[in-house]
């Protein structure tokens, strides 16, 4: 009689301690994801701010404060993911304009074609038509190598690669010519790493065409509105 | 006294986290492509390891032996989100620097091997200080290698300082027409110098043991057995 009343006994000290067990796994799991959520929810309006002075500080790389009187943040509407942009995700489009007339917009768009991978670029284009600027907010080309789209990490600290896009526009450089000159294009590239710079060239030419082609329903459309339209084939 | 000595012995040379143990190489090699890169991770390791340390010596009593290593990483995990989201607040400019390297930490296992052979069953004060030294450890040798692969492949010393010391630039120490020598910088030169640099320290060891053998020979003329 006495065994199934030790085995019993014996279970019931296993349940106990696994239940013990188990119990203090819990704790530590509750006790430290509430320090989680915690620090996220102390720190997050700082996280915020700090997210949004970053890409003002980029739009002001690529857009001259002189350039227009308007609130940037405010004068934004979002754009569904457009392939012709390279972005699979929605992004912010920002709408400058100078006394209520449009002067430029800046969005973003990328090359899936670097050397490793996606390269981010922001991009203002004027309303008249011509490339303000290119700036490079991501990529993961070769150190030393590729990376001189990067103004950053470009040696040449008097004229950056990146900057012999500023204010060109297809009237002064035809589509076709907007290439590397190794693709028989216009656009310089460093021997060697080609390849970045093919990628860069080519995006933000197609970021020039989309936006001539598309400037007039963006300036339309109203403040946060959305821009849905299909792209045409 | 003799304990924090021996804590940082182990730590800077002897038990040294990347020399001796080979452990953390995910980041090591991922991140030491110029030497501000890797002293940036390093330091960030320092911090992450000393208070995993504390905690993990703080809560040791609580934790039951049987699911130690599950809550180990929950408190590993849990800090460094909590260092990531901090930096991100009050260090921005830091952090974007930094940014991508602190997730990094959470797959350095030198910091839950500590925690596991170290800080699971000291104190407080000598856990948090064996973190500190491992860390220190983890600085010096990544830092290393990051100054040697730069140099080879750049051919300069500090680059990118001017994204945490606005007022600093990058020392060119080859001339400006050095063409670069690409593979110190690709991951391949990341396993060539460190397996220097662990040769190197073999080397030193080796020859500190055989003059330490040689001294005890004409010490002690009745050769005693030698203590392995």
């Amino acid at each position: 009689m006495s065994e199934p009343i030790e085995i019993g006994q014996r279970e019931a000290g296993v349940f106990r301690i696994s239940a013990r067990t188990a119990g203090i796994m819990l704790a530590f799991t509750l006790v430290f994801t509430a320090l989680m959520a915690g620090t996220y929810k102390a720190t997050a309006p700082m996280v915020a701010a700090s997210a949004l002075a970053e890409k003002q500080r980029l739009i002001g790389e690529v857009l001259p404060g002189a350039l227009y009187d308007n609130d940037l943040m405010a004068d934004a509407i979002t754009l569904a993911p457009q392939k012709a942009l390279g972005l699979d995700d929605e992004t912010r489009l920002w709408r400058a304009r100078k006394n209520g007339v449009p002067v430029a917009l800046v969005l973003e768009a990328a090359a899936a074609d670097g050397y490793s991978g996606r390269i981010g670029l922001i991009v203002a284009v004027a309303a008249d038509g011509r490339l303000i600027a290119v700036r490079v907010t991501a990529h993961k080309e070769t150190p030393g190598l590729g990376d001189y789209i990067d103004p950053k990490k470009d040696r040449n600290k008097t004229r950056p690669w990146i900057t012999q896009f500023n204010n060109l526009g297809f009237d002064s450089v035809p589509q076709s010519k907007w290439r590397v000159k190794k693709d028989g294009g216009r656009f310089d590239q460093m021997s060697g790493a080609t390849i970045s710079a093919r990628a860069v060239t080519r995006a933000s030419g197609r970021t020039l065409a989309w936006a001539v082609e598309h400037k007039d329903s963006l300036f339309a459309l109203p403040a946060n509105g959305r821009f849905e339209e299909k792209e045409t084939p | 006294m003799s304990i924090y000595k021996d804590i940082a012995w182990n730590g800077l040379w002897k038990q040294n986290s990347i020399l001796a143990q080979l452990l953390g190489l995910c980041p090591l090699l991922a991140v030491s492509t110029t030497l501000v890169n890797a002293v940036s991770l390093g330091l960030a390791t320092i911090l992450v390891m000393m208070l995993a340390n504390l905690a993990i010596s703080a809560l040791r009593a609580l934790i039951p032996y049987e699911i130690r290593i599950p809550v180990f990483i929950l408190i590993i995990a849990a800090l460094v989100t909590v260092v990531d989201l901090a930096f991100n607040a009050f260090l921005h400019d830091m952090y974007l620097v930094l940014g991508i390297f602190i997730p990094l930490i959470v797959t350095n296992c030198i910091v839950l091997a500590r925690v596991e052979a170290f800080a699971a069953k000291n104190g407080l004060r000598a856990a948090t200080f064996d973190g500190l030294m491992m860390g220190v450890g983890f600085v010096w040798v990544i830092g290393l290698l990051g100054a040697v692969r730069e140099f080879i492949g750049q051919g300069t010393l500090f680059s990118g300082i001017e994204m945490i010391f606005p007022t600093l630039s990058a020392v060119q120490v080859l001339p400006q027409s050095y063409p670069g020598f690409l593979i110190a910088i690709l991951p391949p030169g990341a396993f060539f110098v460190l397996g220097l640099l662990i040769a190197g320290r073999n080397w030193l060891d080796a020859r500190a043991n055989a003059r330490l053998r040689q001294q005890r020979l004409h010490d002690q003329p009745p050769p005693a057995s030698v203590p392995a």
